[in-house]
């Protein structure tokens, strides 16, 4: 079998078992509720909230996705102790310039920057498809539930963008947006991500709708003032109110295209070292981006990585070519936002949706890969209010489940709703008027330890 | 889906692309040709005449006709528009025929048929063709999505019906629309059916809802057939309800994802011996997260099935509960029944309801004109519950056919349906349109794609059974989540990355510049006046105005260079072409239901 007909095949099992998965969720989250550490109780309401008044550190939020799955093994849990068949070919972990702080050998340069983050080693949900625990992390909503609930950047637009008079859309997606997972859940169309398509690696990054590869200024102007007077049913049933509301909605768009929005993407405009520094790649190259973004005042902003996760097989050589890329990317980004003191202002977290088996599959169709595991992984926070160089719990001797302080998907999402100054017990519109609220406090199944507050 | 669907489907859209080209360099017609190009090529002149029409030009939107209430549906509706102070104005014959087109069958005219239609002098064409389009194939089609999303058709989150159930469901609903089977029969078929999820299609109905307890089977049946939202009542009013779907039972076979849904009166899941995980798993995955365990699910439970008009039903252990539901909810003296599928008929094509919304059927939510909404009933009943009757009544009154354009912005003169409301169209009709006229195709996929999904090249979009079949336009212009089977779950409101992607994404670029559409209308080279009439007829389905031919004629710069012959080139440049040609796909007139 070839390798790539191997990895079909990974794919297809890897499917299969997603999709009972979430056909069983209500059993899953059953069972896993009954083994999950004891020490959870179901989630009050955070202390702080509500009522007392909210502080507001993080106005941006980059959020770096690991769609797939990132193994937390080999990256920000090492265990080096735990033999060949849970680290296969991996070497010694390095230390970083946090003392007692380790990363995998994959992670030089972020250990040069482990004073500015935190990693959570304790994140749990226990939740194995890839749609279901999508949701979980991004929504902290129990999937199954009637209502399909809009992400973590959804709702903080939707708070976020009423006061947002920025140049670009408030929730923008570098650069596919997730695909099986609605970002917007019922908040709808508008509160749908903005996804740039286009490559920052390339020569010129063509925001799809914005940057156009053969239409020059001078063109769009001219397009722009013919549509103007073609537009004769606008001419005549201007007053129309859909008409109307369409219109403003067009001028919008021009701002995007003719305004000063567009030179958000072009990366041309910073120093070539700056732009070597984040990594001539797309990842590195969509940091770069994010930063850019940031600056233009867009408050949440996530970069989708352009690549998965989901190692069945070929995993090391996989996560040997894709983790020096996250490790250069993501460590320039920390680095630059300090050096530009916007740190503190902006929340950068970084997952996927579960880690991977501690256990190598050496077995075939394998031959050394690693299956979902969303029973422990680890999560990295920065800026926005979270301190740095700190570890959040901890998992056991072979990274198999919680060992220490579990954070669960309302741990971690409170902790940054918190931080962003969005009440977590707010209500959301629900477009047939049912209840809906932040975050699930309360309800059944839901599980608590508590927001972050030991790195906030 | 008849199996010979698509390639009738292909046959046709190549003869008419083939008829939009040169009809000189087409002199023989295949047969399907001919029967859509009845009409002589038009004569063009030379130059493009510029020069100000002699003769004021007729309204371009509005008929000049004086709207004289005819039938009944003009009758009531007048009645309560006098009061207001409103007259109505009918539509002119180009609108009308636009209309008609996206209404009926949510397709383009082609050039052809809008030439055929824009120059036939018979009294009563607007009728005929009303006839002809209730006949066409595209019919069905674009009426099985509407109902798709009413009946939530989508194989993936948060609906599950997985890829298989889907298609079979779809099927089910597309046959359906194609023998025109009575609704009574169709809400029946979908209320009692038994069996496998994959070969009896309407048993899907049953498990297309996110929650499987009796009382989410009987919000769900509320507001599929009576138009009822059932967050407003009563607990009690549910539970009666509920009742009688308490002994609906599910239960897979050793297939995967097969799902029998059947009548378990004895509640086959609670037998010792068992083993079959049935009922009793699927209760448990249908179950929201937070609801308490309901004790409603075991029909040894003391519950009292009882009817939403609080009549008391006696259930025996010889009749499946689902059947004395049916019994009830469909018959004429049903107050929910007639009313609420009338009523929505009314607003799929008038764009708003006489009760409104049309899922919103309450007694204090009043129909605007209570006799207009009683006449539609009681024809609907005497047609023995052929909807297409009802189309057809609706659909040649003068309220289906007035004017879009605003006269009177009072709420009231809305709500008694002074106009036709300006309405975006649907993501799928916007691209499918599109594709149409530029004589291109798009890729539909499923994110999940198992069992493989494949979508041939050049299905229309509207023809997709499965809601999590899909492409990113579809998703960025709102296509419905089918989640809920709300009405209003379809987003047709702009949003800017919309326009965004309209204005200026290579896809739409691409599609003006390489598919042979509008460059085939462009390389015509049979002079400019008719290349922008064809331009107007393909985008448009109407010819242009003289103040749009002088802005189409001023735009852009001269042609350089030579042609084959040696001589400097005349006429327009092709990129200027393919802006006029992007101008027009940018209109409001092109967007927009008018």
């Amino acid at each position: 079998m070839s390798t790539s007909n191997l990895h079909q095949l990974g794919m297809t099992l890897c499917r299969n078992t997603t999709r009972r998965d979430a056909m069983q969720i209500g059993l899953f989250s059953t069972a896993s509720l009954l083994f999950a550490n004891a020490r959870a109780a179901t989630a009050p309401p955070p202390q702080a909230l509500p009522g007392a008044p909210i502080k507001t550190k993080a106005k941006s939020i980059i959020q770096v996705f690991l769609w797939g799955g990132m193994s937390h093994n080999d990256t920000w849990d090492p265990k080096p102790d735990a033999g060949y068949d849970y680290n296969g070919p991996m070497k010694a972990p390095l230390s970083t310039n946090v003392a007692g702080i380790q990363v995998s050998e994959w992670f030089p340069k972020l250990a040069q920057q482990a004073d500015k983050f935190s990693l959570i080693r304790s994140m749990t949900h226990g939740n194995n498809g890839h749609e279901t625990a999508a949701y979980l992390v991004q929504t902290a909503h129990q999937p199954g539930e009637r209502l399909a609930y809009p992400s973590v950047g959804a709702v903080f637009s939707f708070f976020r963008g009423k006061n947002y008079k920025g140049a670009l859309p408030p929730y923008v997606v570098l650069t596919q947006p997730q695909g099986r997972f609605s970002e917007e859940g019922f908040l709808g169309a508008k509160l749908k991500p903005f996804a740039t398509g286009g490559d920052p690696n390339a020569t010129r990054f063509e925001v799809e709708g914005v940057i156009s590869r053969s239409i020059s200024d001078t063109r769009q102007q001219a397009r722009r003032e013919l549509l103007a007077r073609m537009d004769t049913l606008r001419q005549t049933a201007g007053g129309d109110a859909q008409i109307g509301a369409s219109e403003q909605m067009k001028l919008e768009a021009y701002d995007m295209i003719l305004g000063k929005g567009r030179e958000v993407f072009d990366l041309s405009k910073e120093k070539p070292d700056l732009r070597d520094r984040y990594g001539r790649h797309t990842f590195g190259q969509d940091c770069l981006a994010a930063r850019r973004m940031v600056e233009a005042g867009v408050p949440y902003i996530v970069i989708n990585y352009p690549g998965g996760w989901d190692t069945h097989s070929n995993h090391f050589q996989t996560m040997g070519r894709q983790a020096p890329e996250l490790d250069q990317g993501l460590a320039a980004l920390l680095l630059d936002l300090k050096e530009r003191g916007l740190l503190d202002s902006t929340l950068v977290w970084c997952c996927g949706e579960f880690g991977r088996g501690p256990k190598i599959d050496w077995q075939p169709p394998w031959n050394g890969g690693r299956n979902h595991h969303g029973k422990v992984f680890s999560v990295l926070v920065a800026g926005g209010g979270f301190k740095g160089g700190h570890v959040v719990g901890s998992s056991d001797a072979k990274a198999e489940e919680v060992k220490d302080r579990p954070v669960y998907p309302v741990d971690l999402l409170g902790s940054v709703y918190q931080l962003a100054g969005i009440d977590p017990k707010a209500k959301l519109p629900h477009p047939m008027g049912l209840e809906a609220h932040v975050l699930p406090y309360g309800e059944e199944g839901v599980k608590s330890a508590g927001l972050l507050n030991e790195i906030m | 889906m008849k199996p010979h669907r698509l390639l009738v489907l292909l046959a046709v859209t190549s003869a008419l692309v083939a008829a939009d080209a040169p009809k000189v360099a087409q002199p023989a017609a295949t047969p399907a040709l001919a029967s859509v190009s009845k009409t002589k090529p038009v004569p063009f002149p030379k130059s493009p005449p510029v020069k100000p029409a002699a003769t004021p030009e007729p309204p371009l939107y509005e008929s000049t006709a004086p709207a004289k209430a005819e039938c009944e549906i003009d009758r009531l509706v007048v009645a309560k528009l006098k009061p207001l102070g409103v007259q109505q104005v009918l539509c002119s014959d180009a609108v009308f025929l636009r209309r008609v087109f996206l209404d009926v069958i949510g397709t383009l005219p082609t050039a052809a048929e809008a030439r055929a239609f824009l120059e036939d002098t018979k009294p009563g064409k607007r009728s005929a063709l009303i006839d002809q389009l209730l006949q066409r194939d595209e019919f069905a089609v674009y009426w099985a999505m509407k109902w798709s999303d009413l009946l939530r058709i989508k194989a993936e989150f948060p609906i599950n019906l997985w890829p298989n159930a889907a298609q079979a469901y779809h099927h089910w609903v597309l046959a359906s629309l194609e023998d025109n089977k009575p609704y009574d029969e169709f809400a029946r078929e979908l209320l009692t059916s038994s069996g496998s999820n994959f070969r009896v299609g309407p048993v899907n109905f049953y498990r297309a809802m996110q929650s499987r307890t009796p009382e989410g089977i009987a919000s769900t049946v509320a507001l599929t057939f009576m138009g009822v939202r059932t967050d407003g009542w009563q607990p009690e009013k549910l539970a009666g309800m509920a009742q009688f779907f308490a002994q609906t039972g599910y239960k897979p076979t050793s297939e995967w994802k097969e799902e029998y849904v059947f009548w378990d009166p004895i509640g086959t899941h609670t037998l010792a011996g068992n083993i079959a995980p049935g009922k009793a798993s699927i209760d448990e995955i249908g179950k929201p997260a937070s609801a308490p365990t309901s004790d409603a699910t075991s029909v040894n439970a003391a519950g009292e099935a009882v009817f939403p008009d609080g009549k008391k039903a006696k259930l025996t252990q010889d009749r499946d509960p689902r059947e004395v539901f049916a019994d009830w909810l469909i018959t004429p003296k049903n107050p929910w029944f007639t009313r609420n599928i009338s009523n929505r008929v009314w607003s799929w094509l008038l764009g708003r309801g006489i009760i409104h919304a049309p899922d919103d059927l309450r007694e204090n939510n009043p129909p605007s004109n209570p006799e207009l909404l009683a006449f539609l009933e009681g024809e609907l009943v005497k047609a023995k519950y052929d909807l297409k009757h009802l189309y057809r009544l609706i659909l040649n009154s003068n309220a289906y056919q007035s004017s879009s354009l605003l006269r009177d912005t009072k709420p009231e003169a809305q709500a008694q349906f002074a106009r036709y409301p300006l309405r975006r169209l649907d993501a799928e009709l916007i691209i499918d349109a599109i594709n149409k006229i530029t004589a291109t195709t798009e890729l539909y996929t499923s994110a999940i794609p198992e069992p493989f999904t494949y979508i041939p090249q050049g299905e229309p979009a509207m023809s997709i059974g499965d809601g999590s079949i899909t492409s990113p336009f579809l998703s960025l212009f709102g296509r419905s989540a089918r989640a809920t089977g709300m009405e209003d779950e379809r987003s047709n409101k702009f949003i800017a990355p919309q326009w965004l992607h309209l204005l200026n994404s290579s896809q739409i670029q691409k599609k003006l510049e390489m598919g042979s559409g509008i460059k085939d209308i462009i390389m015509m080279r049979r002079g400019p006046t008719h290349t922008l009439e064809e331009l107007y007829l393909t985008i448009l389905s109407r010819m242009p105005t003289q103040a749009e031919t002088e802005n189409a004629m001023s735009y852009g710069e001269p042609p350089t260079g030579v042609n084959k012959a040696g001589k400097p080139r005349t006429g327009k440049r092709t990129e200027d072409w393919i802006d006029i040609a992007w101008s027009l796909l940018n209109s409001s007139e092109f967007l927009f239901r008018h």
